[in-house]
């Protein structure tokens, strides 16, 4: 059997859970058990959602119940699992992981927190943004509101707790730090995130083919912009 | 056809079979709480069973037509007037153009469902015809309607049963009873009014972890509906649940029907438009069979739980479906005799 274990949510829905933690290995299975669930095209699956160390998978209960499901998941993911297993737990990330760039206006109104964060660092400003940029992170998952990837990968010094007082509106577009996270607001919401910065990118918008900027599982690296630059991207609709 | 929206009512959106296979893109489905009311809506206007329709919550809206329609009414039982004269609901009902629609106050249960012959002509949203208020996604960006909005209505197919339409009924017709529009529904087996039957609650990934007064407490106890809840979740006042120890828990893939439990210990039990992931812990999930009663418990109303297997809620589910399939060929066959 696969090393993952099943948890029945619904009559519609299967909880597949590789980890209890929050840690890159862990979701890096998750990522790949989810492309070879998609890949197989089983009938009858409406969702496959990763999450930081469970897969929620979701079918139609005419077609499947719980045991059918998930004997014919655990075969279909066996041989990816057993694969991963002679890597000796090499941290596989699918090799299909894309790498998207997103540049970010670090300071000023676009990252009111930068200040915070870096005297909680013990940093410079700059220094905070070296090694924000330094980084390159995983889309661990998406969540909160459509399109809000959570991004593991973050420069431990850069860690900070979460706000005690959440912001009632967080612009759209902010790059933020919460705990071991980064994440971007996809639209305005509230938050309680410190934020460092602001993507003139549209991270979530149902009107286009790719609806969400990033999918779980993609690379993402950010690249510092000035504000002028920040304007310009975000006046031509980025 | 055009629907123009004099009155809101309380929160009225458009609705349809929800939006499923984005909820790795942080995205729910939405769509009709009381799922088999909403099809069962569509069916007494001859639609498709997955056509968008008006959820209606606890207070309806008053609504004007610009051209003849049927349209049909069911979910929790409420008043409704076309101009003044009382009409049924869980029927086909004939509305002349010009015509007022009015809904009142909901007599019990939380939530209705209006559909028309043909259809709400939406652009659908990834798929799906659905509001999505929290996401601030589906028709009107999201926002339940508001006074002044107009809503077109599908034409395409012709729809309106012309030959029925009782304006266009010859005299020598008039005396022989009509096959559509003298005939209701039985509302009961859809609406169980009154009944205080508990809701089946399968066991939660985190049931085990409950204390054993807790564990007890939940299927012996009677919850209420806190004022506090929507589409989102039915927050439940009762005995305060504890954990033996706390439980530890990243954030993990939800879905509706999930009995959460936060820190409180008051349980939420998540509905339609709930997060794709959250952090509680589960203590039980809903059997699906039972969420249309979960989505007609109002703001105060009692709420009790009974354990309940994954076999016997699915075999309780595709009976019901069974059901549901029987009614919709039914009300079909009768539309067109």
């Amino acid at each position: 059997m696969a090393d993952f274990r099943v948890e029945p949510l619904a009559e519609d829905a299967l909880l597949l859970r590789f980890g209890d933690g929050i840690d890159v290995a862990t979701n890096a299975r998750v990522h790949e058990a989810a492309s070879t669930l998609r890949d197989a095209g089983l009938p009858g699956i409406t969702d496959v959602a990763p999450a930081y160390a469970t897969l929620l998978v979701r079918f139609d209960p005419s077609i499947w119940d719980n045991g059918a499901l998930l004997e014919t998941v655990a075969k279909t993911l066996n041989p990816g699992l057993r694969r991963d297993d002679e890597q000796k737990n090499a941290v596989a990330l699918p090799e299909t992981a894309r790498v998207v760039e997103i540049p970010v206006c670090y300071g000023g109104e676009c990252g009111p927190d930068i200040a915070a964060v870096a005297e909680h660092a013990g940093l410079l400003r700059d220094a905070v943004i070296a090694r924000h940029t330094a980084a390159e992170y995983t889309v661990a998952m998406l969540g909160f509101a459509p399109g809000f990837p959570y991004l593991l990968g973050l420069d431990p010094s850069l860690q900070m707790p979460r706000r005690a007082t959440p912001r009632t509106r967080v612009p759209a577009g902010s790059v933020a730090i919460g705990g071991a996270q980064t994440g971007i607001y996809p639209r305005e919401l509230p938050g309680g995130w410190h934020l460092i910065g602001r993507t003139p990118l549209v991270l979530f918008d149902p009107q286009r083919e790719l609806p969400c900027l990033l999918a779980p599982g993609d690379r993402v690296r950010f690249h510092a912009i000035e504000a002028d630059e920040f304007a310009r991207l975000a006046e031509h609709g980025a | 056809m055009t629907i123009e929206v004099l009155k809101p009512g309380l929160l009225t959106t458009l609705q349809d079979a929800g939006r499923p296979g984005f909820a790795h893109l942080g995205i729910g489905r939405a769509g009709a709480f009381d799922a088999p009311a909403l099809r069962i809506a569509n069916a007494l206007c001859g639609n498709q069973s997955d056509a968008c329709a008006l959820e209606i919550t606890l207070l309806g809206p008053t609504l004007r037509l610009s051209a003849d329609a049927w349209i049909a009414i069911t979910g929790a039982p409420i008043p409704f007037r076309i101009d003044g004269t009382d009409q049924s609901t869980w029927a086909p009902v004939f509305v002349a153009a010009g015509s007022m629609i009015e809904l009142g106050a909901m007599r019990s249960g939380c939530r209705g469902y209006l559909a028309v012959r043909g259809g709400f002509d939406v652009t659908p949203v990834l798929g799906s015809r659905s509001t999505d208020v929290s996401a601030c996604l589906g028709p009107f960006a999201g926002r339940p309607l508001r006074a002044g909005d107009v809503l077109e209505t599908e034409t395409g197919s012709g729809s309106f049963f012309p030959d029925r339409n009782p304006r266009n009924r010859d005299n020598a017709k008039k005396n022989e009873p009509d096959p559509v529009s003298n005939w209701r529904l039985d509302p009961r087996p859809w609406f169980p009014e009154g009944t205080l039957e508990p809701l089946r609650l399968l066991p939660g990934s985190h049931f085990d972890k409950l204390k054993e007064t807790s564990r007890k407490y939940l299927f012996s106890d009677t919850f209420a509906v806190h004022i506090d809840s929507n589409r989102v979740g039915l927050r439940l006042s009762g005995p305060v649940l504890e954990f033996d120890r706390m439980v530890e828990m990243v954030s993990e893939g939800c879905v509706p029907g999930i009995l959460q439990l936060p820190p409180s210990g008051q349980p939420i039990a998540f509905g339609p438009e709930c997060p794709v992931s959250g952090g509680y812990p589960r203590i039980g999930q809903v059997a699906a069979v039972d969420m249309p009663r979960l989505a007609q418990r109002r703001p105060g109303d009692a709420l009790r739980f009974t354990p309940c297997t994954f076999d016997d809620a699915l075999r309780a589910l595709r009976e019901r479906e069974r059901a549901l399939a029987r009614l919709e060929t039914g009300i079909a066959a009768r539309l067109t005799a």
